[in-house]
């Protein structure tokens, strides 16, 4: 299942922005027409290449956001400072804009939506853009398996999704979603501003622990797979996606 | 053909040479499918096995009496950063190989923690390969692959497997663990061979 969707060539494709939605000051989600989609496993990344009107090019991964879908693609992109592609992504596109992509890819870092065991989500910041698929793939395809979101942000003005995330834990289906707020609370937060620590991970159940996906900053990433070790989660059971400081 | 994307110009860096789809990065970056084994220097082992089973086995203490050198290389990773001009050291995968009596025409490299990858025997030989466990004038960090990690900057970074434990050498090509998930069988940043079929 895995594999099958990262078999053969992968062609770019060209299609067009169909909507943008500003997620967070930084964030924007881009939806993308693309007549020759045929869909993605929750958690794959694609290619996204730009080309200026002299033919110059530059090439970036981002995660993809949606459930899979055909013809049409949704990611969002966090705004980086000093990059070269984000701005672009975030800033000048419009609607009716062509859009060059390749994918899906990543046969690793994905969640089967037939699987019915649970699973722990641990996000930190624009991380939770490859777990937000596996969210709304589980929904999609009717999925009750059990499914933990652990969000940390540096405030409420950073978290992702926010809105949404809510609602779809008030559906009930089995879907828990708690907030770590680094820098800032919101009013009448029960706990200080701080870092994720072992405390608040689920320790491993001894007959059925969770598939574990974290992603976020590779200093994130790295801490909370230390404290899931820890926990008693074992190392085989976590799989890690890492975005760096660069990437553009 | 590309499309053009309107209003986008870029950011050209016209003195560097760097291979197609990647972009320059000062830091970094790591990438992992899991959590950093963490292993200890005490408990250490290196082991080259040829096809016909036979073994050549160091401890730390005995790798690192071997021959070691410098080296300054550009790496490329597959998700798009290139990194100019990093200094290791290491010991030439010449060395350990030296005494493997082999006809194997690939090699598969084994990890701590179960990461392996597959790569010609031909790319890990004449001075183009090794077992490195420095990175600017340090030990290797566990993140980055410490104690050791193979190093062949001439290939995709995923090709320098981290935490390094030993080479099998083998007569038919197998994929290793990226190869098996959609990568490149061989990664040549210069022909942008990222992923299948590339």
């Amino acid at each position: 299942m895995a594999r099958a969707a990262v078999l053969g060539r992968l062609s770019w494709q060209q299609g067009t922005v169909s909507e943008i939605h500003k997620e967070t000051a930084a964030a924007t989600s881009i939806a993308i027409d693309l007549p020759d989609w045929s869909g993605h496993l929750p958690g794959q990344h694609v290619d996204v290449r730009l080309t200026a009107a002299d033919g110059y090019s530059a090439e970036r991964s981002y995660s993809i956001a949606s459930a899979p879908e055909r013809g049409r693609v949704e990611l969002t992109v966090q705004r980086l400072p000093d990059g070269e592609v984000s701005p672009y992504l975030t800033e000048t596109l419009q609607p009716g804009y062509p859009f060059e992509l390749r994918g899906p890819i990543g046969g690793w870092f994905v969640w089967d939506p037939a699987s019915p065991g649970p699973v722990l989500l641990v996000a930190g910041g624009s991380g939770v853009v490859p777990l937000m698929s596996m969210i709304r793939s589980r929904a999609a395809a009717g999925s009750h398996a059990p499914f933990q979101l652990l969000y940390s942000v540096r405030g409420p003005a950073d978290a992702l999704y926010a809105a949404e995330l809510a609602e779809r834990q008030r559906q009930a289906t089995g879907l828990r979603i708690d907030y770590v707020y680094t820098r800032t609370v919101p009013d009448g937060w029960p706990h200080p501003p701080g870092r994720l620590t072992a405390a608040m991970l689920p320790r491993a159940d001894d007959h059925e622990p969770p598939a574990v996906f974290v992603c976020g900053p590779t200093g994130f990433v790295e801490a909370v797979a230390n404290l899931l070790i820890q926990v008693g989660h074992q190392p085989g059971v976590i799989k890690t996606e890492r975005f760096g400081p660069s990437g553009g | 053909m590309s499309i053009v994307s309107p209003g986008f110009s870029g950011r050209r860096r016209g003195d560097q040479k760097l291979p197609p789809g990647q972009y320059l990065v000062t830091d970094f970056p790591v990438l992992s499918a899991g959590p950093t084994p963490r292993v200890d220097t005490g408990s250490w082992q290196f082991r080259v096995t040829t096809e016909t089973g036979q073994v050549r086995d160091w401890d730390w203490a005995a790798f690192r009496a071997l021959p070691d050198e410098e080296i300054t290389v550009d790496i490329h990773c597959v998700t798009k950063w290139s990194k100019l001009t990093t200094h290791w050291r290491g010991v030439s995968v010449d060395t350990l190989l030296e005494q493997a009596e082999t006809s194997a025409q690939y090699v598969l490299a084994r990890s701590y923690g179960g990461y392996t990858t597959n790569l010609p025997l031909a790319d890990v030989r004449d001075g183009q390969a090794w077992i490195a466990f420095e990175y600017e004038g340090k030990p290797l960090a566990a993140e980055h692959g410490g104690p050791a990690r193979l190093l062949v900057p001439h290939l995709y970074f995923w090709k320098s497997a981290k935490w390094v434990q030993g080479i099998d050498l083998m007569p038919t090509d197998r994929p290793g663990f990226w190869e098996s998930l959609g990568y490149h069988n061989y990664g040549d940043p210069w022909r942008e061979q990222r992923y299948w079929g590339d």
